[in-house]
Order: C-alpha cells, then sequence, then structure tokens
C-alpha cells in the first residue's frame, strides 16, 4: 500500500527541496547574471540581482580577447576523441571480463582502478620528456591520448558493470538458434549494451573536458582547451567580474547544456553503473 | 561453461587495455625512480651525476614536507565527510514526495558540470573576494568585519570550493540507492513504532552500504589530484600546498628534477597506502 502524503507536508518537502537546490545552483546562476552586467554594476554595492541594464558587451569583449571558437574545438577534439578511443579499447576488455571471468578479473579491475590512484605530478616532468621527444606537445593527438589513458580505468569499469547485467542465457539461447558469433556480437548484445556504453560516453566527455592538470601543463598555445582559456582569465583580469563571467558561461555552457539534455543516463553513468 | 578457446579469446579482448595501462603506468615511473637518484637541473647544468638517496633525505627534511601531508589529508578527509554527511540528508530530502523533482535534481547536478578552473576562479573572485565578493557585501549586511577567506582562512576556502563540485556526486549516487529501498520495509517500521532515527540507522543507512563505498572510492581518487583549485585560488600559499603542489612546485617553478621525482616516488608511496587500505574497503563490499 503506497503512504498517502498530505498536501501540507508535499509542500514543506518542496519548499525545502526548492531553497537548497537554488542555493547550491546559486554560484552558477550569479555568474550567468553577472556575465550580463556592465563592469561597474558587477561591483555595484549593494549587489544587484535582476533590475539591471542587460548587455551582450562582455561576450564580444571576450570574443574579441581570446580565439574562443579555437579553444572550444580543441575541447571538443580532445573530450571526444579521449572518449572514442578510450571505447573502443575498453569495449572487448570490459566484454571478456564480464562473460568469461577468471578467478582474476577483480584483482586486474582492482589494479585499473589503482592506477588512476598514482599522483600525475610524480609523472608530470617524464611524460612532458616523452613528449617533445615525440612531437607530441602542445598537440591534440597527445592530449587525446593522455586523457584516453587516464580515464581508460573508469570506462573499463563501467562498461564491466553494464556487460555484467546483460543475461548470459539470452546469449545461450541465441547461439543455439544458430547465431554465429558475429551475430551474436551485433544483434543480441549491442542492443542491450547501447544503453550502458552511452552513459559510459557522457561521464567521459565530462571527465574529459573539464580536466585540468594535464590540459593545462601538457599544452601551450596550439592545442590548449577551455580550462586554459578561463585560466588566462586568472589575475589581474580576474578583477573585471563581468567578462570573467562572460568567459567562465561560454566555457561552461556546453557540457551544462549536454548534461541537462541527458540527464537520465547521466545519472546512470554517475553512478558508475555499480548502484542501483 | 567457459572453454579454453573463449578463455585465450577473452585475455586477447583484455590485452590493449591491459598493456596500455601497464606501460603509462611503469615507464613514466620508472623514469621518476631514476631522476629521484640524479641532480637534475634542466635549467643549471641538466643531468649531473647520482647522489644516491639525497634528494629523497632532501624532501623529507625540508620544513614543506609534513605541513604538505597534513595539508592532503585534511582537505581529503575534509571534502569528503562534508559531502558524504549533505549528500545523504540531500539525498533523504530529494527522495520525499514533492513538487518539480525533476527541477531539482538537475539544479543539484549543476556544479559537477563547471570544470575545475571555472569554479575556483568564479569562488575566488565573486564570492570570496574581500572587497567585492557576495560573501563581504552579506557580512557587512550583518555588520561583521568581511573575512579575507583566501589567506586568513585558506583551507576553509579550498573545502568549501571543492566540497561543492563534489556534492552532486555524492548526492546523486546515495539517492539513486536510496530510491532501490523498499518502502514497505520502512512503513512495517514505522508502524511497529519505531522513531526516525531508529529508521534511518537501521534499515536506510545499512541500505547505503554499497553506495558510500562508491562515493568515498571514486572521490578519493579524484581528491588527491586536485590541482587546478589551488593553482587558480592561493597557488599553494597560506597553509594550502598540498604534497602534488609541492612536487609541482620543486618541478615546474624550482626545475629540480631529482628533488621533484624524490616527491613523486613519496607521493606515489602515500597513494598506496590510501589505495590498499580503500582497495581492501572495497574489495568487499563490491560484488
Amino acid at each position: 500500500m503506497a503512504r498517502t502524503v498530505t498536501t501540507q507536508r508535499k509542500s514543506i518537502n518542496t519548499l525545502a527541496a526548492w531553497s537548497v537546490g537554488l542555493l547550491i545552483f546559486f554560484p552558477i546562476l550569479w555568474t550567468i547574471l553577472t556575465s550580463f552586467k556592465s563592469e561597474a554594476t558587477a561591483i555595484a554595492d549593494p549587489p544587484v540581482f535582476l533590475a539591471f541594464d542587460w548587455t551582450m558587451e562582455n561576450y564580444s569583449a571576450v570574443f574579441e580577447r581570446s580565439n574562443y571558437m579555437r579553444f572550444l574545438w580543441n575541447s571538443v577534439v580532445i573530450a571526444g576523441g579521449s572518449t572514442l578511443l578510450g571505447i573502443i579499447i575498453a569495449v572487448p576488455a570490459a566484454w571478456s571480463m564480464a562473460f568469461v571471468p577468471s578467478k582474476r578479473t577483480k584483482d586486474i579491475l582492482l589494479w585499473m582502478l589503482s592506477t588512476k590512484m598514482l599522483p600525475a605530478v610524480g609523472v608530470l616532468y617524464p611524460i612532458y620528456l616523452i613528449f617533445i621527444k615525440l612531437g607530441l606537445l602542445d598537440t591534440k593527438v597527445g592530449l587525446t591520448i593522455v586523457l584516453m589513458l587516464i580515464n581508460l580505468p573508469i570506462i573499463v569499469w563501467m562498461l564491466y558493470t553494464y556487460f555484467r547485467e546483460i543475461p548470459g542465457e539470452i546469449l545461450e539461447a541465441a547461439r543455439m538458434d544458430g547465431a554465429t558469433l558475429r551475430e551474436e556480437i551485433f544483434y543480441v548484445l549491442t542492443p542491450m549494451a547501447i544503453p550502458g556504453i552511452a552513459s559510459t560516453v557522457l561521464l567521459n566527455v565530462i571527465l574529459a573536458w573539464n580536466e585540468a592538470f594535464w590540459t593545462l601543463n601538457l599544452t601551450a598555445a596550439k592545442a590548449a582547451p577551455l580550462t586554459a582559456f578561463i585560466a588566462s582569465y586568472s589575475s589581474p583580469e580576474g578583477l573585471f567580474y563581468a567578462k570573467l563571467s562572460a568567459a567562465s558561461t561560454m566555457a561552461i555552457a556546453p557540457i551544462l547544456i549536454l548534461g541537462w539534455f541527458s540527464q537520465k543516463q547521466l545519472v546512470s553513468g554517475l553512478t558508475f553503473g555499480a548502484v542501483k | 561453461m567457459a572453454t579454453q578457446h573463449s578463455r585465450s579469446a577473452a585475455r586477447l579482448m583484455m590485452a590493449p587495455a591491459v598493456i596500455l595501462l601497464l606501460g603509462w603506468m611503469l615507464v613514466p615511473l620508472a623514469m621518476t625512480l631514476l631522476f629521484s637518484f640524479k641532480k637534475y637541473l634542466p635549467l643549471r647544468g641538466g643531468d649531473l651525476g647520482w647522489v644516491g638517496f639525497d634528494n629523497y633525505v632532501r624532501f623529507v627534511t625540508s620544513s614543506a614536507f609534513w605541513p604538505s601531508i597534513l595539508t592532503t589529508l585534511i582537505i581529503v578527509g575534509g571534502v569528503l565527510i562534508i559531502t558524504v554527511v549533505f549528500g545523504v540528508l540531500l539525498a533523504i530530502l530529494l527522495n520525499q514526495p514533492m513538487w518539480g523533482q525533476g527541477i531539482v535534481r538537475i539544479l543539484v547536478i549543476a556544479p559537477f558540470f563547471v570544470m575545475p578552473t571555472v569554479s575556483a576562479l568564479v569562488w575566488k573572485n565573486m564570492f570570496m573576494d574581500p572587497v567585492n565578493g557576495l560573501f563581504a557585501h552579506l557580512w557587512k549586511l550583518f555588520g561583521a568585519v568581511p573575512v579575507e577567506w583566501l589567506s586568513q582562512a585558506s583551507m576553509t576556502s579550498i573545502i568549501i570550493i571543492v566540497s561543492w563540485q563534489w556534492l552532486p556526486f555524492a548526492t546523486l549516487i546515495l539517492l539513486t540507492a536510496i530510491q532501490s529501498l523498499d518502502s514497505e520495509q520502512l512503513e512495517a517500521a514505522e508502524m511497529d513504532g519505531a522513531p526516525p532515527l531508529a529508521r534511518f540507522g537501521f534499515i536506510t543507512l545499512p541500505h547505503l552500504g554499497r553506495a558510500l563505498t562508491i562515493v568515498i572510492l571514486i572521490q578519493t581518487i579524484f581528491l588527491l589530484a586536485i590541482f587546478a583549485e589551488i593553482f587558480v585560488t592561493t597557488g599553494g600559499a597560506f597553509g594550502t600546498r598540498t604534497l602534488s603542489y609541492l612536487i609541482f612546485q620543486r618541478v615546474l617553478e624550482s626545475q629540480n628534477i631529482g628533488l621533484g621525482s624524490a616527491g613523486g616516488i613519496y607521493a606515489v608511496i602515500l597513494a598506496n597506502i590510501i589505495a590498499v587500505f580503500l582497495m581492501r574497503i572495497v574489495g568487499k563490499n563490491l560484488d
């Protein structure tokens, strides 16, 4: 029997949840609002919330100051490329772990995850040297490879937990009906695995998009993504709040919109497939 | 059911991922280990030969070493406590019947999408700035003297910023776990007269064990590596120098590769201690 809820109780819940939600969201909201103010209004005392002259001047100033489109393009290529590459390498691995498990499967998974705990800064200089040797410094290819490697353990782990949910009996049934391995993979497994792969892709695009150690340290001018674009607005330009806000809004907008539209897959992705 | 044939096929399918990660782990680590026994100053003479354990001794005896370990543990521990406690509370709140649950969830997830450099800059300038920040306005409104957040309360500030970024993650995982809790069990307990706190402690909390494990594991991995939040806000000043940041300064700012590499090896050891500890808990809870 479902519990009946009084309207009064529901109202209190709604009020509390909305207050907390808005409080958590407030820094982002404030940044977006400030990006439409003039610099003088942005630091007005007391602060102005909505009643100001909305202006687009900060956005055009940011466009003039830096080549936003190039940073954006670099972010798209690096985040997309590293995720795609990671999926291609991780799918067979996760597949075999889920369907042909051995005694060591769990150890291998935990070992993979533990490589993520290695402090990046400890290997910064060696990677830097290797990158110079191979001509990869400040290139999108180099950064794509590094981000693929640092996210690979998470991709494998997530795919493994999703694949494990697919019942083996279905495969056996397909086999008995005379399906070849290829048919089995394309017509039986893939359709069932698509939602899991989609969630994995989504979460990893976000992680790669927001990665801010390797992207700051291995790029200069050519391959710098949006994380570096925004770091260049650190002091002293940071004092220009409205322009800083416009640049910030432009840096987070693509992923914020992507995340909101794909909320459902993302929530399941965020739990790394491990919580139901 | 697995045949010999499918087993070797499985090994073959796993090979690329395993080999790549092994290479990614071992090659740079071996180089770091090598450099750590050398006097290596790229801008002042380059490779100046072997020095034994000198770098290791110098790194540990430097006055910055133990504070940096402590800073690292405080940041990781502080953020974990805040995100787990508030994550559980928020998850319970969001699980209650209400209007516009979907929208509230969108609002709560949002900080997770914000890149660390942006959130650090926004918090630093627009909230924590002692003159123009919103907090300063708020303090003045109540007649208090504005706090110089990033110098006077630097650790608190960093923990606030990082907790804001990770609270959505904890909340969502815990919310998903709570939603799978059998509500009849809770109702039965309620009818039997169990008070809310007992219902939480004996039914809800044990049910969350696995989700909490995931939250702690994943967050620890990412929190040990935080960089941009410190780089953009304090630059390691005012007692916010974590072990990672200390090594970063040795390698990039002083260009002392030998010393930085020795620090890197210490960081690897620290990470391993924490990893063994975590993996033991996770290995038990994950199945």
